[in-house]
């Protein structure tokens, strides 16, 4: 049932976008060139308004940029697509629907038969230890375990892209742990490509392939950290640790 | 409770086993007549004194009759039939306006919480008609339609008509857009966002509206059969009054009561059917 699939490249080229706020003009991206390679965890991080969550919503389609290109294996993103899916912090689930229901619902949007739909959901949601609440209701799930429905949604469609807005920031430190974990497994199952935002450099160390750092001052550049662990990552490692002081000085903050 | 679970054995002996379930038993009818008084003590201490009141002469018992007579009232026009056509009429006017209002304004409430241009354009007039006591305006829809059925129906759901519009067009506009983003993002048609998530996230908001139209339209229904009718349970109450018939117009009081309480609950059991998802209501 895993997936790949073998694209899932994306390239950005001489990236721009700006919003008005308070009739003034505020660059959140300016000029950004980028290659995600396929199958490759990339994880963005950057400060409050860096414009990590706008970078990812122009790749997932939802957002337009002022200029500049983005194409993925080869063809120019343009709206939302079948190749990608986009895990939001919140789960985003519908609360009238099952667990099956929700995990079953990108399929069946895209018209795949309800029955067939519901196989597949069944095997993400076990994959994301669920097995037993398939037939439970939104309201009767944690924010680990709704979250966790999050994702085996987004996997069911059986993505080239996964798209992460900082997935875990809403959950308690105890459960953020496993979630990483779960994620870290998951993507070394599925073979997917993975772009995720986050806020916490530890989550970007432990998952990344690569992290891009956005600047957040005008004319900074963004900056690429290969983190080159063996996997699966051990946080008290001397070498973890000092990927982490590495992305402390970037921000100033060591 | 401890106290009898350590004392039964040495006190009952022989006969322990069956005296235990006669005890749980008499536990839970204790438990259930407490729930009981809980919830109904009140309703059924306002009775007591209403009939205490009445036959001991505290209170003008012409006016105000004992429960037993009012009860033999309703029980002698609903067994002799003398109400089940007023009933049978009255459940007609109201049912055809409340069906009219439904089949009006969900669909158009759908459409306006859909469509900003429409509500925008709608609102104004809309809200000028609500605020415009339907009683009112029974007057004007007696001089276009006449004072038979047709002006009775349409002033019922007239006034039925806003609360459910009024639901339906503020379920569909708070919609989280979250959600719809979130199905946007599968690919989802408009048509599809529509139909999966649209709108069976109003549902809850359809229903409040439901329940208040399902009273407007009771209320009304009273006040047009008071004005230029010759049946129905409204006509009963006050022709009951005319002719003194105390008894017989708090029945038919009985009867108005009841029809709103099972009109409140059969919605109340359809929502609980459709909206197992959502807290459940009251």
């Amino acid at each position: 049932m895993t997936g790949t699939k073998g694209g899932g490249e994306v390239s950005i080229r001489d990236l721009s976008k700006s919003f008005t706020l308070g009739g003034r003009q505020l660059a959140v991206l300016r000029t950004l060139n980028l290659d995600v390679r396929s199958g490759e965890c990339l994880v963005i991080v950057g400060a409050s308004g860096s414009g990590k969550t706008t970078l990812l919503r122009i790749l997932a389609g939802l957002e337009a940029a002022d200029s500049g290109r983005v194409a993925i294996d080869g063809k120019p993103v343009d709206g939302v697509g079948a190749e990608r899916a986009v895990i939001f912090q919140e789960p985003r689930l519908l609360p009238w629907l099952t667990v099956l229901g929700n995990v079953a619902f990108g399929l069946e949007v895209r018209g795949v038969a309800k029955a067939d739909a519901e196989e597949k959901a069944r095997f993400y949601i076990a994959l994301v230890g669920l097995a037993e609440f398939a037939d439970a209701f939104p309201r009767q799930l944690s924010g680990g375990m709704a979250q966790r429905v999050g994702i085996a949604r987004a996997l069911t469609v059986q993505p080239e892209i996964l798209l992460l807005d900082e997935p875990l920031g809403a959950l308690d430190a105890m459960t953020k742990i496993g979630m990483q974990e779960e994620l870290a497994r998951i993507w070394s199952e599925e073979n997917v490509t993975m772009v995720m935002v986050t806020h916490d450099l530890e989550e970007a160390i432990y998952l990344a392939d690569r992290v891009l750092i956005l600047p957040k001052e005008k004319g900074g550049a963004a900056r690429l950290i290969d983190v080159d662990l063996p996997r699966p990552r051990d946080r008290s490692e001397t070498r973890f640790v000092r990927y982490r002081e590495e992305l402390l000085r970037e921000f100033g903050l060591h | 409770m401890t106290l009898q679970n350590v004392e039964q054995p040495t006190v009952i002996g022989t006969h322990g086993h069956r005296t235990n379930i006669g005890i749980d038993l008499l536990r839970l009818g204790n438990l259930t007549a407490g729930r009981f008084l809980s919830r109904y003590g009140v309703l059924v201490g306002f009775l007591v004194l209403w009939q205490v009141a009445s036959s001991a002469g505290w209170v003008n018992a012409a006016v105000l009759p004992p429960i037993d007579m009012i009860a033999a009232a309703l029980w002698k026009g609903l067994a002799g039939g003398a109400l089940l056509g007023d009933i049978a009429i009255s459940l007609q006017r109201a049912g055809i306006a409340f069906a009219a209002a439904v089949a009006v304004a969900i669909p158009l409430g759908l459409f306006m919480g859909q469509v900003r241009a429409v509500e925008t354009a709608l609102d104004p007039i809309l809200q000028l008609f609500r605020q415009t006591s339907a009683l009112a305006l029974y007057p004007v829809f007696i001089l276009l339609l006449g004072l038979g059925e047709t002006s009775k129906i349409f002033v019922i759901f007239w006034a039925t008509l806003f609360p459910l519009l009024l639901n339906t067009t503020s379920g569909v506009k708070e919609v989280d857009p979250k959600l719809l983003e979130m199905a946007r993002v599968y690919g989802a048609t408009r048509l599809t966002v529509f139909r999966r998530v649209v709108l069976p996230g109003a549902v809850p908001s359809i229903f409040v509206g439901l329940r208040l139209s399902a009273t407007t339209a009771l209320l009304l229904l009273i006040a047009s059969e008071m004005i230029g009718a010759n049946k129905g349970i409204g006509f009963q109450v006050m022709n009951a009054q005319y002719n003194f018939q105390i008894p017989l117009m708090f029945a038919a009081i009985v009867i108005l009561a009841s029809l709103g309480l099972i009109a409140n609950q059969v919605l109340v059991i359809l929502q609980r059917r459709l909206c197992r998802w959502s807290n459940p209501v009251n």
